[in-house]
This record gives C-alpha cells, structure tokens and sequence, in this order.
C-alpha cells in the first residue's frame, strides 16, 4: 500500500468516531484503481522477468567522456524506423507493376493527402540513413570502438551497412521512371561484370537474362521484406552486444590512476 | 584414491563400459545422444523441406530460358539500304508496356564492308545496350558513330569500340527475309573480331581471348 500515492489511499477513519466508518464506493474505486495500476506493471514483469533485463539495458553506465558522437548509432535506428513506418504506408498505394507502378507512385505524390510528404520522408530519409550510418561507422572508427571485445559487433555493423545499400539499391527501382530504370540497369551490369559469378548473380536479380515484371516484384520483395527483416534482427544482436559489451571510452580519456586504486580495494 | 574417475581419461565409447542402466552390449549411441540427433534430424529435414523448394523457386529463372526464339516484322525490304542506319522499335520483353521495348538500329549488309563471316545474316541489327553498362546509345548520322550517354562509350560504324570503357562491340540480332518482310530475331553477342556468341553475354563482359571462358554463355540466354 506505501506504494500508492497519499491522494489515492483511503481515507483515514476520524479519530473521533469509535468504529471505523465502512469504506464509501469511491473509497473502495479509489483502492481498485491504484491496485490496477500497480498491477498492469507488476502482472506484466511477474510474468515476463523484464525488469532486471530492462534495468540492465537501459541504466547501465558508461563511461567518463560519453559524448554527442555516441548518439550516431541510435540515430541511424532512428532513421530506420522512419524508413520502416513511412514504407509500410507507402505499400499500401504503391503498386510494384512495370506498367502501373510509375503511376502508382505519381498518384502518392500528387492526389493523395500527404503523400508527398510520407514520401518524401522515404526517400529522403534514406539518404539520411546512409550518411548517418557512415558517421556512425566512422565514429566506431577514429574513436577505436571496434578494438577487443567488440570486434563481433563492428562485424555486424559491416553486414548492416551492405544491407543499407542493397535497400538503396533495391529501392531506387521502385518509382520506374527514367531514371530509377537505367540506373538499376547499370547497377544489375556492374554486378554482372564479377567473373563467373558475376552474369549469374545478375540473373538472379533480374529475374532472367532482361529487365522484365520480375525484376520489380523481386526487387520490391527484397526491399520490403527480406532486407528490412535481416536489418531488424541484426539490430537487435548490434544493440544486445553493446548492452552486454558496454560503450568504450573516447580515446582521449586517460585512465585516472586514483580511481582504478579505489576500485582495486 | 584408485576408484576416483579420471578426467583426464577418455570415456569408453560403449555404452556398457560407462555403466549406463539398460545399455546393451556393442552400443556406442547413449539415449540423450538419439534423442538429441533425432530431434536435430527432424529439424533440418522440416526446414529443408520448405526452404529449398522456397530456395529454388527463388533460383529457377537462373536456369530457365528467358528468351524464346521470336521473329518480329520490322519493315519491309525496302526500308533499308547499306549506307545507313535505320531505327526501329522492338519488343524484348513481352506484356511490360513500354519498359519493354527498345530500339534497333537496322541497315543492309554491306559486302566488302562487314566482316565475310556475318553474310548469312542479310540484315545488320545493332543493339542500343551499351556493351559497358547497358545504357540506350544512338546513332549520330554526323559522325557516323555509335554514343553512349553515360559513361562516353563511342562505337563505329559497324558496332565495334572506338573509344570510352564498353570492352566488347554492341551486340546483334539476327535478321531474315519472310516474304519481302525483314523479321528480327534473337540477341546475340560479338567479340572484337565480329565472332558470334549465339548466348548473349550481359554488357560489361569481356569476349576476347580467355575472358570468354570468365564469362560463360548462361542458361538463360
């Protein structure tokens, strides 16, 4: 009960009455109520142990020097959950046919109420998202991150950043314009050029030797569900990793020789 | 001190050695060993069963022929002379709308001009996928050469490379007379010496010399 904040308890019986008065009906609402809110929490984390992970994950500390530049690996999460929100709206008008898909996304942009906005979020926020991710990269890099024990997770951000570019790649075909079209076509040829595997690879993201219906469906799927769901899954092992590795220190942090004493007693 | 176990021993691989109630005699699989290699078993054999037909259907156009023989009508004989080059429009991909088409530059063989090999093709029919990435070129009449748009390829008069990055001259069709109509077929690829490749190689692969075998003729050409 201490739990309950004082304006939700009962009311405390008068001292002058001699028996306790029965508690009125907004009394007993007034305890159901506080009891229920407690309750959800308690109900949920009795039964899923969440808090202890939770507490984990979200207080756990980091180090002296923790600065803005730490923040470039949430912010390109961020980016990618705008990409997946604004895209999972965008598949609701977008129609992946060679012969409707130009207009399908013409009619996005300019009939439908805010369209050109959700879209516009999509496409320029990809661009956010690739150069966010470089940032991010790169503050791995210059900072020294990467080092002993977290070589695994510089791995996976390696893997996430070809998953980046390949829903770049996979994404600009979509609108089937001029430009989308021909730059998939160079792009599918640059891979085709690898030897031996190359013109396969090639085939396979085409769909076949020439740029047909296939290729726009295939790549509509890799770039709305294949791709995004490697992306979300090797997140969460990115972010498991960091809670259960901790943040490094900015390189310019010296360790102080007094506090590593104190934590040796 | 004799009976203590040894961990440092290696463990008998029969399972009535290590004292294991209701082994039998010769028995080297221990029950929790069955179980667990039953278990993984059935779990690999129900993946395998709908993640390699999803696997395969996902593959097939790799292995499938994606460009039946078809002769398409683009003019009659008339339409076309030796000195230059003609555009028409052709389907290559059928039932896509205009994604689906492109255009061929078309005139008549020229003996003693083009290669001899090429005579029994009586019509030339060159390409616009550029042979570095696949970009349309076009013909420019003055110059009487081949343009790429994207990256600068230049080709000549008869398709090869004059200048840019595209390694290998444009591709070809071949052509055939039905009845006063000039009909295009199928593509095809040349190396610099106008040798044909009857499987078309994608732009951007080599054909000369031992490039040919790094960029092998694909079931679905």
């Amino acid at each position: 009960m201490s739990l309950v904040p004082k304006f939700m308890r009962p009311a405390p019986p008068r001292p002058a009455e001699r028996e306790a008065p029965k508690p009125s009906a907004l009394d007993n609402a007034k305890a159901q109520g506080a009891e229920a809110g407690i309750g959800v929490v308690g109900w949920l984390d009795e039964r899923t142990g969440a808090s202890p992970f939770l507490r984990g994950f979200l207080y756990r500390k980091v180090p002296k020097g923790t600065n803005w530049f730490y923040t470039l690996g949430s912010a390109t999460m961020f980016a990618f959950v705008s990409q997946a929100v604004t895209g999972v709206f965008l598949a609701m008008y977008y129609e992946p046919d060679p012969t409707r898909a130009y207009t399908s996304a013409a009619h996005i942009t300019n009939d439908l109420f805010l369209g050109e906005l959700v879209r516009g979020m999509h496409r320029w926020g990809s661009t956010v998202m690739i150069v966010l991710l470089f940032l991010h990269m790169g503050r791995t890099f210059v900072f020294g991150a990467y080092k002993y024990p977290r070589e695994l997770n510089w791995v996976i951000g390696v893997v996430l950043l070809v998953l980046t570019l390949m829903m770049g790649l996979t994404g600009y075909l979509l609108p089937f314009d001029q430009r989308s079209f021909w730059a998939t076509v160079v792009g599918v040829n640059i891979n085709a050029s690898g030897p031996i595997m190359g013109p396969y690879l090639a085939d396979f993201m085409r769909g076949g030797a020439e740029f047909g219906a296939t290729t726009l469906s295939r790549f509509y799927a890799l770039h709305m569900l294949l791709v995004p769901g490697l992306i979300a899954a090797l997140i969460g092992a990115h972010l498991y990793l960091v809670a259960k590795l901790g943040t490094s220190a900015p390189p310019w942090l010296k360790a102080e020789k007094k506090s590593l004493q104190r934590e040796e007693v | 001190m004799a009976d203590l176990p040894d961990k440092h021993k290696r463990k008998s691989r029969y399972t009535t050695d290590r004292n294991i109630p209701g082994a039998f005699e010769g028995e080297t699989v221990t029950r929790r060993g069955f179980m667990t290699g039953g278990a993984l078993a059935a779990g690999g054999i129900a993946t395998a069963a709908f993640g390699l037909p999803a696997l395969g259907f996902a593959l097939g156009p790799m292995f499938e022929r994606s460009a039946p023989e078809s002769w398409q009508d683009v003019g009659g004989v008339e339409d076309f002379n030796a000195e230059t080059y003609v555009p028409v429009v052709m389907s290559i991909v059928p039932s896509i709308g205009e994604a689906g088409k492109t255009t061929v530059y078309m005139r008549k063989f020229a003996p003693g001009c083009d290669a001899e090999r090429n005579k029994d093709i009586p019509y030339i029919a060159i390409s616009t996928r550029c042979a570095h990435l696949g970009c349309p070129v076009r013909y420019i009449q003055a110059s009487q050469r081949f343009v790429c748009p994207c990256h600068g390829g230049v080709y000549d008069f008869e398709g090869k490379v004059d200048g840019g990055p595209p390694v290998r001259p444009l591709d070809r069709f071949y052509t055939r007379v039905r009845k006063g109509r000039v009909e295009v077929g199928n593509r095809f690829s040349v190396n610099s010496e106008l040798e044909r490749f009857p499987h078309p190689r994608d732009p951007s692969n080599h054909l000369d010399g031992l490039w040919e075998y790094l960029y092998p003729g694909r079931p679905s050409t």
